[in-house]
């Protein structure tokens, strides 16, 4: 086995203070009354954000990798291949139903490793505040950080604070990048999707980017729905150990479900041919759509992916899938073809033939 | 979906189209007047189930296209000023005026801001007393209550710093001018049903007796849209040509009485320039005499100006129904989505952007 030796910048390790232990306690330990806010001087070097890092965020996201407190951090991966990638969150609002900025840093990335088949294994987290942002809520969001690395199974091993004076961000913005071990001998991309493959999507389309919708300050509009965001490296490497020869994978993040097949059937030279009536959309999300001129096909989702496996595999894969709840409602949704008259094809609910574009621009909400 | 779902089955779709087949004698031209609708027969492939020689022409119902250049670059001469709060709905941002859009205002430092409703942006003058307000009133009928509702409620609070950009349009002077046009083709008409649900069909009565042509109000799912292409077809069969209400699960003949007083009220009717069209008269909505202190273009003292459009560009063909958007030398070439030569290939309601999203290329013949 080659041994690869991973080093990534850590600045969090100027803090010299021994190792802490995770606080289970939910209080924020750095004195309220006395920084309610984020300074200026929090990203300045001296004591201050020495405090910031050591009692915020260190102690939040104690590990060994971490504790080292080095420049960075140094990985033993005993894997011939590691995934490696790298994400920016900037979500408004910060907190959102089914989630929020942190959840959604990690789940993005241990995702998009996910997306290789790799097991997801070790976080980067680099933060940059915005002055005047409420202590609290980033204490929130690092606790938060925290249980969704706990639950997809990866460590934060090093990390960045910045602060930007007060207009120059938007609170907070969160960037991590991921490294995952990969130990099967796939060729999951793209490239490798070919005609008679079926594709399987994961679940139902929708709920983050309509969630953050709903609770967009000045939308009124209350709905209920919550964000699919979670992990999902779990059903994925359950497809592997099961054998599936997976020929790629993508989750269906901004520009949703039409996105993803586009910029596979473009890369592939195929046709994807999708049926909408397969395709499950919530009732509450659908209603949302209809009144907002959305396409639930369009639409952002942090829990989601397609699976393409031949289709004599399909069946299996999707047994494997349902057995796990972020992926129970997984079902077949179309098979790839030879090029025809464009890359991704629909077959309406009323049996009709149409182009499935992706979106242009931004998705705007219609007049009436 | 309760009101969604029975209107999308695909059984209950083929069935009303084999009853238009079997109905069909020869060809026929019908015109859907409203953009949903057009997205709606596209989306859907509609048209993919109708016989041989029903042709369905799409109208000029996008209220987002046919809001003239003039009118954009007004709003987008009032958006870059910096006391003002511009808002408008999410559709009217990424149309073209005549050098850029309201969206390159806003990425430049305007404060352009998406509202939902016209009450919401009542709300913004309310929590920003030192800042104008303007909101951006397009549409039909259909938007015209609440945006009346809106200056209704701004003069109610005595708000100094509210005002409207008014570019409302009124379907039935459209129609007439599409009937009287010398290239016309339309034979029957499928009326928006939301418009009807605010204003009724009676007006629509003179027009369908006095130019010999059916009418049908109907809705936007595909199944309503089948069963307004039946019953005009029916009617143009049997040499009748009355106005008939598909959509009657919402639209009533005298239609919403209140909310057409409330637009008698606020409003009064003006001639309005059509964007490729041309000036239609009494065919939009401007404020009244006495609601005239919210007019925007009077408060921020706006020249009128006249603009030449791109030559390339044939919306106005596409919104008379005089030609088809793929039948437009630029369309999915020069003129796409992300570089737009015309207003109905940005919109969500437009044909232009209809066709390039979900049809590259004319449908099959039958």
């Amino acid at each position: 086995m080659q041994r690869i030796t991973v080093i990534a910048a850590n600045p969090w390790q100027h803090t010299k203070r021994s190792p802490v232990i995770f606080m289970q306690n939910l209080q924020c330990p750095i004195s309220i009354q006395q920084y309610p806010t984020i300074l200026m001087a929090h990203g300045g070097g001296g004591r201050l954000m020495h405090q910031l890092i050591d009692k915020l965020i260190m102690s939040a996201f104690s590990n060994p990798h971490l504790d080292v407190r080095h420049d960075s951090t140094v990985l033993n991966i005993s894997s011939p291949q590691i995934a490696f990638t790298t994400d920016s969150y900037v979500i408004q609002p910060l907190f959102f139903p089914g989630g929020d900025i942190g959840s959604l840093a990690v789940h993005g990335t241990v995702n998009d490793l996910a997306m290789s088949g790799a097991r997801p294994q070790y976080i980067s987290c680099a933060f940059i505040l915005e002055e005047g942002l409420e202590t609290q809520t980033l204490w929130r969001v690092v606790q938060s950080m925290r249980q969704a690395a706990d639950a997809a199974g990866v460590q934060i091993v090093t990390g960045d604070t910045k602060v930007v004076e007060k207009g120059k961000g938007d609170g907070l913005f969160i960037n991590t990048a991921g490294i995952g071990v990969i130990s099967h001998a796939l060729r999951i991309a793209p490239a490798s999707v070919q005609p008679g493959d079926a594709v399987i999507l994961s679940g139902d389309l929708g709920r983050h980017g309509i969630a953050i919708m709903a609770s967009r300050q000045g939308l009124e509009f209350q709905t209920t729905i919550q964000s699919d965001s979670a992990p999902v490296a779990g059903p994925v490497l359950a497809l592997i150990d099961a054998g599936i020869e997976i020929h790629c994978l993508r989750d269906l993040t901004r520009g949703g479900l039409a996105s993803a097949l586009n910029e596979i059937a473009e890369v592939a030279q195929v046709n994807i041919d999708i049926d909408e009536i397969a395709i499950p959309v919530n009732e509450q999300v659908q209603g949302a759509c209809e009144i907002l001129g959305f396409d639930p096909l369009h639409v952002a989702n942090e829990g989601r992916f397609i699976v393409f496996v031949p289709a004599k595999q399909a069946d299996r894969a999707v047994a494997v899938l349902q057995q796990h709840p972020v992926s129970a409602d997984a079902r077949v949704i179309g098979q790839v073809n030879e090029v025809s008259i464009a890359p991704v094809t629909l077959k309406s609910r009323i049996g009709t033939r149409r182009i499935m574009d992706m979106l242009s621009g931004e998705q705007l909400p219609r007049i009436c | 979906m309760k009101y969604v779902d029975e209107y999308r089955g695909q059984e209950q779709a083929r069935r009303c189209a084999r009853l238009i087949a079997r109905l069909t004698t020869r060809p026929w031209v019908l015109m859907e007047l409203c953009g949903g609708q057009t997205h709606s027969i596209v989306r859907f492939g509609i048209d993919e189930l109708l016989p041989a020689g029903v042709e369905m022409v799409h109208g000029p119902g996008c209220p987002v296209c046919v809001t003239p250049v003039e009118l954009i670059d007004k709003a987008i001469e009032i958006a870059s000023r910096p006391e003002v709060i511009f808002t408008s709905f999410g559709d009217m941002l990424r149309v073209p005026g005549s050098q850029r859009d309201l969206l390159m205002v806003k990425a430049r430092g305007g404060d352009v801001r998406i509202v939902y409703s016209p009450t919401d942006a009542v709300k913004l003058a309310q929590q920003n007393p030192d800042r104008q307000v303007v909101f951006f009133a397009v549409g039909f009928e259909t938007t015209a209550p609440a945006n009346a509702m809106a200056v209704y409620q701004a003069s109610q609070l005595g708000l100094k710093n509210f005002s409207l950009l008014v570019a409302h349009v009124l379907v039935p002077p459209a129609m007439e001018a599409i009937l009287s046009s010398p290239e016309n083709r339309v034979q029957g008409f499928l009326a928006a049903g939301h418009v009807c649900t605010v204003m009724g069909y009676t007006e629509y009565e003179p027009i369908a007796r006095k130019y010999r042509v059916p009418i049908v109000v109907t809705g936007f799912e595909p199944l309503d849209i089948l069963q307004g292409i039946h019953l005009c077809i029916r009617q143009l069969e049997q040499g009748r040509a009355e106005v008939e209400n598909q959509y009657a699960r919402s639209v009533r003949r005298q239609g919403n009485q209140p909310a057409q007083e409330l637009i008698a009220r606020i409003f009064r009717v003006v001639p309005r320039q059509w964007r490729g069209v041309g000036q239609i008269p009494h065919s939009g909505l401007g404020l009244s005499d006495e609601y005239a202190d919210f007019d925007a273009e009077r408060r921020f003292g706006l020249a009128d100006q006249t603009i030449q459009e791109s030559p390339d560009c044939i919306a106005g063909l596409v919104l008379q129904g005089v030609k088809k958007p793929h039948e437009c030398p630029a369309f999915g070439t020069r003129c796409n989505p992300e570089k737009p030569l015309g207003a109905p290939m940005v919109s969500s309601e437009g044909a232009c952007a209809a066709y390039y999203r979900y049809r590259r290329q004319p449908v099959a013949a039958h």
